[in-house]
């Protein structure tokens, strides 16, 4: 939870349909090191829910749904196919034949249901299980009233069906999400409160062992049910190497990844080296940092001063500031999500433009505070930040806290202000749904919510609903159409400045191979472990 | 002497009693919230009110205290809220390699600053005091995390002595060791120096010259067993010392202790991970000063134990 917080999922936007082409298969074999600053906290695919321990449980386990290599485009996994109903209200799948868990038993439709059971069951305590509130029965379970939900349904092994309580076009994105990975009930309960540490998945990759503190060691699975799938041997992850030494590490042949990115202080010599062209991927994230403000209390209840904050602040320096790890945002959906509106430009920097609408607010002197996280570079941003209000008469303060510190006040609505860096939204799904509800809808303004800016336009809540409600396939349009315009409204209404969205660039070995693409792939961050592969076994 | 151990062991207790309550206070006086760390960011109040509930978190304070002290004695230390899994095996897993660590630390620290002191002392005022004495005052006031990347780039990223960071082997433990102990070898070449020079004033120094002894038996034998004694009763106190140092050190060089365990339970705000290797933390820094004072009067007969 060091640098992005709880994690998730993002996107590459050249990257968005174009599935991997390769001339030759490459073969299989070899192994790979892959550096980690801290030790993984837990494989539990219904609990582990940071950006280290995301795409490793991607590769130990199994859903309904997944993605295309390197891409955001949906397809069936542990599914064959699936359909739905007209009303949007059933979803029936066919699990593919054929597959077995690591321990040699092969998967069911029970093993489905007991899943997502397992992930709403408030006593696993997973940080997820709300993204299946959809699902007929789910208040019982999250209620603690009964431990079965009545909305899935099995009536063979191989064919699973889920009952909604309400139509939901991020149904699909949610079967290909971490909390629904099937998991065998007899070595969950076999391995009790050592589940999170002895992992047993249908997935690409078998679990071997794991020394605390020092490494995870996994290795192919050789029945896993897509042919010639992965290419590596092995895996090894190594824990408590700092990314400073794991780069040295990295140029001296000892790894292959540094798992934690490049280091800021090193990033501008390690980019300028021409030995590294082929050896550093860059990709976009489906991330946007932004600075918060409290539309409950003056002065920023006033729309003219928010606006005027968007204005004041100048993208363009902040992103140089941090050698260009990023590019200005316009709005809150970073350009690789689906509803990005490329017509929209946002505010513009403009800070006399900014002192006029400050004068037609007519608030007089303001003096704020505004919240950072206190990680390098999250404090020198808000300096910049902080400077930037000040030339057009804004006075703020600036509060740097620790992480957890910092989401208690935004949680609180204690905040006027603020820069969501280390803490912000990287979408868990590529849609913009999951970009709206926990952090710019009425769900997230409460008490211990996402939602900082406390901004809830009910009138914009029914719409994102209703768009929600649109799922069937010649609907898409109208629906990422619908959210295109929710989002132009939520930025004329200004509860947030975006800043910028932050690319990500992953450092390997020249004996590792791959499209650029896996080695930022949207949804297996850091890495798509699956399908890199050793050169030096070819 | 039986007595006194009696009445120190009593205290001890009294102390690791007084650093949980300080430690559990603490963890509530954070202006956070581990339960919206635990919840995530997509939950509703309904499912951080029952997380709370499961935690016994919406009892009072006082009475949460109660229940952990009741677990605790019987060597309990709870359930790690990111693992979800028990706190007392995964800090007994993490302790050897600190202990091994303190341990090359201490072992690091003798050899560095007992010739250096040693030497100065036999060469007082003159060029080689000085310069023992300027590197003493740098090793004393280097960061750790400078010395320890410092170290790495030279010895083993350039010149290929030493692994770069890990554990398991021998050759690991060199660099850590040395980061660790620098500082103490940086206090005890003062110590030696001073002790030392104290001791060759003496009349049985004197005496021994005037026999002819050459100086260096002089030094060695009647100089050496004598000035050593004050180190000797420092290296208890040495634990503590390092038991807030092994946290930067073991981050530094990817060592698998309870320091690097502490990092990142603060990180997530992971209470009972904190909480149990803050206590066993304690637990060593009190057993260490209990042998220091119990060594004393083993080498200075003058010190009585009461």
């Amino acid at each position: 939870m060091k640098k992005l917080l709880i994690s998730a999922v993002a996107a590459i936007a050249l990257m968005a349909a174009a599935p991997l082409a390769m001339a030759d298969a490459p073969k299989q074999g070899g192994q790979a090191t892959i550096t980690f600053n801290n030790d993984l906290t837990t494989l539990d695919p219904q609990v582990g829910y940071d950006w280290q321990n995301w795409s490793v449980i991607k590769s130990i386990f199994d859903g309904l749904m997944d993605y295309k290599p390197g891409t955001t485009e949906l397809e069936p996994d542990l599914a064959e196919s699936y359909t739905v109903s007209d009303d949007g209200l059933t979803y029936t799948f066919k699990l593919r034949d054929g597959v077995k868990f690591h321990n040699g038993r092969p998967m069911t439709s029970a093993d489905v249901k007991y899943s997502f059971e397992r992930a709403v069951n408030p006593a696993t305590q997973s940080p997820g299980g709300g993204y299946f509130g959809m699902i007929a029965g789910y208040d019982d379970v999250a209620g603690g009233k009964a431990t079965t939900l009545s909305g899935i349904e099995t009536p063979d092994d191989k064919t699973v069906i889920f009952k909604l309580t309400r139509p939901d076009a991020t149904f699909l994105h949610l079967m290909a999400i971490n909390f629904g990975y099937v998991v065998p009930k007899e070595e969950v309960e076999k391995a009790g409160a050592d589940w999170g540490k002895k992992p047993v998945g249908t997935g690409a990759f078998k679990f071997v062992e794991w020394v605390p503190g020092q490494s995870i060691k996994l290795e192919r699975n050789k029945d896993y049910y897509k042919a010639n799938t992965p290419y590596l041997d092995g895996i090894t992850f190594e824990f408590g190497q700092d990314p400073t030494v794991a780069v040295l590490r990295l140029k001296k042949g000892e790894i292959d990844i540094v798992g934690d990115g490049i280091p800021p202080a090193q990033f501008a010599e390690l980019m300028a080296d021409a030995a590294n062209k082929d050896l550093i991927a860059e990709g976009d994230q489906l991330h946007t940092g932004y600075v918060t403000m409290n539309v409950t209390q003056p002065p920023f209840d006033n729309v003219k001063v928010r606006q005027a904050v968007n204005m004041a602040i100048n993208k363009d320096r902040i992103v140089r500031l941090i050698n260009n790890r990023a590019a200005p945002a316009s709005q809150a959906l970073p350009p690789a999500m689906p509803g990005y509106n490329p017509d929209n430009k946002g505010y513009a920097y403009d800070p006399e433009g900014a002192k006029k609408l400050l004068a037609e607010a007519g608030v007089g002197e303001i003096t704020t505070e505004l919240y950072v996280m206190n990680v390098d570079p999250n404090p020198r941003i808000a300096q910049a930040i902080q400077q930037d209000l000040a030339a057009v008469g804004i006075k703020a303060e600036i509060r740097s806290l620790a992480q957890a510190e910092v989401i208690a006040a935004g949680g609180a609505g204690k905040a006027p202000m603020i820069w969501s860096g280390g803490m912000a939204w990287i979408a868990d799904f590529p849609d913009p749904a999951n970009f709206y509800y926990g952090i710019l809808g009425c769900a997230g303004a409460v008490e211990g919510g996402w939602n900082w800016s406390r901004y809830c336009n009910k009138a914009l809540d029914e719409r994102a609903t209703k768009a929600d409600a649109m799922v069937k396939d010649d609907q898409k349009d109208a629906r990422i159409a619908e959210w295109k315009a929710v989002f132009d409204d939520v930025l004329k209404d200004a509860p947030w400045a975006p800043i910028f969205n932050e690319k990500r660039f992953t450092y390997h070995s020249e004996r590792l191979g791959g499209d650029p693409a896996l080695f930022t792939d949207p949804i297996h961050i850091p890495v798509n472990y699956d399908y890199i592969y050793a050169k030096d076994a070819q | 002497m039986l007595g006194y151990l009696a009445r120190r062991l009593a205290a001890s207790v009294l102390i690791l009693l007084g650093v949980s309550i300080v430690t559990f206070g603490l963890t509530f006086m954070i202006p956070a919230d581990p339960v919206a760390m635990i919840a995530g960011r997509n939950s509703t109040p309904q499912m951080r009110e029952q997380i709370r509930e499961q935690l016994g978190m919406n009892k009072p304070v006082p009475e949460q205290y109660a229940r952990y002290l009741g677990r605790l004695v019987t060597g309990d230390l709870g359930i790690s809220y990111a693992r979800k899994s028990e706190v007392a095996p995964l800090i007994a897993s993490r302790l050897p390699p600190t202990l091994l660590l303190m341990l090359g630390a201490i072992i690091a620290e003798l050899l560095i600053g007992i010739p250096a002191g040693i030497y100065a002392a036999t060469r007082r005022g003159r060029f080689g005091d000085k310069a023992a004495m300027t590197l003493s005052f740098l090793s004393v006031s280097t960061p750790q995390f400078v010395l320890g990347l410092t170290l790495l780039y030279l010895f083993a990223y350039l010149w290929n002595w030493f692994p770069l960071g890990g554990y398991g082997k021998l050759s690991n433990l060199v660099l850590p060791a040395l980061t660790l102990g620098l500082a103490g070898g940086g206090w005890y070449s003062r110590m030696m120096r001073s002790s030392m020079i104290e001791v060759l004033r003496n009349d049985y120094i004197r005496t021994a010259r005037a026999k002819g002894m050459s100086e260096w038996r002089v030094v060695m034998k009647h100089g050496f067993r004598n000035a050593i004694l004050p180190i000797v009763a420092m290296i208890g106190l040495d634990v503590g010392i390092f038991m807030s140092g092994v946290v930067v050190v073991e981050n530094v060089f990817g060592w698998p202790g309870i320091g690097q365990l502490m990092w990142q339970a603060i990180q997530s705000l992971d209470i009972p991970v904190i909480m149990g290797v803050t206590i066993v933390a304690a637990c060593f820094i009190v057993l260490g000063n209990l042998i220091a004072d119990l060594v004393s009067p083993l080498i200075d007969p003058r010190i009585r134990l009461r």
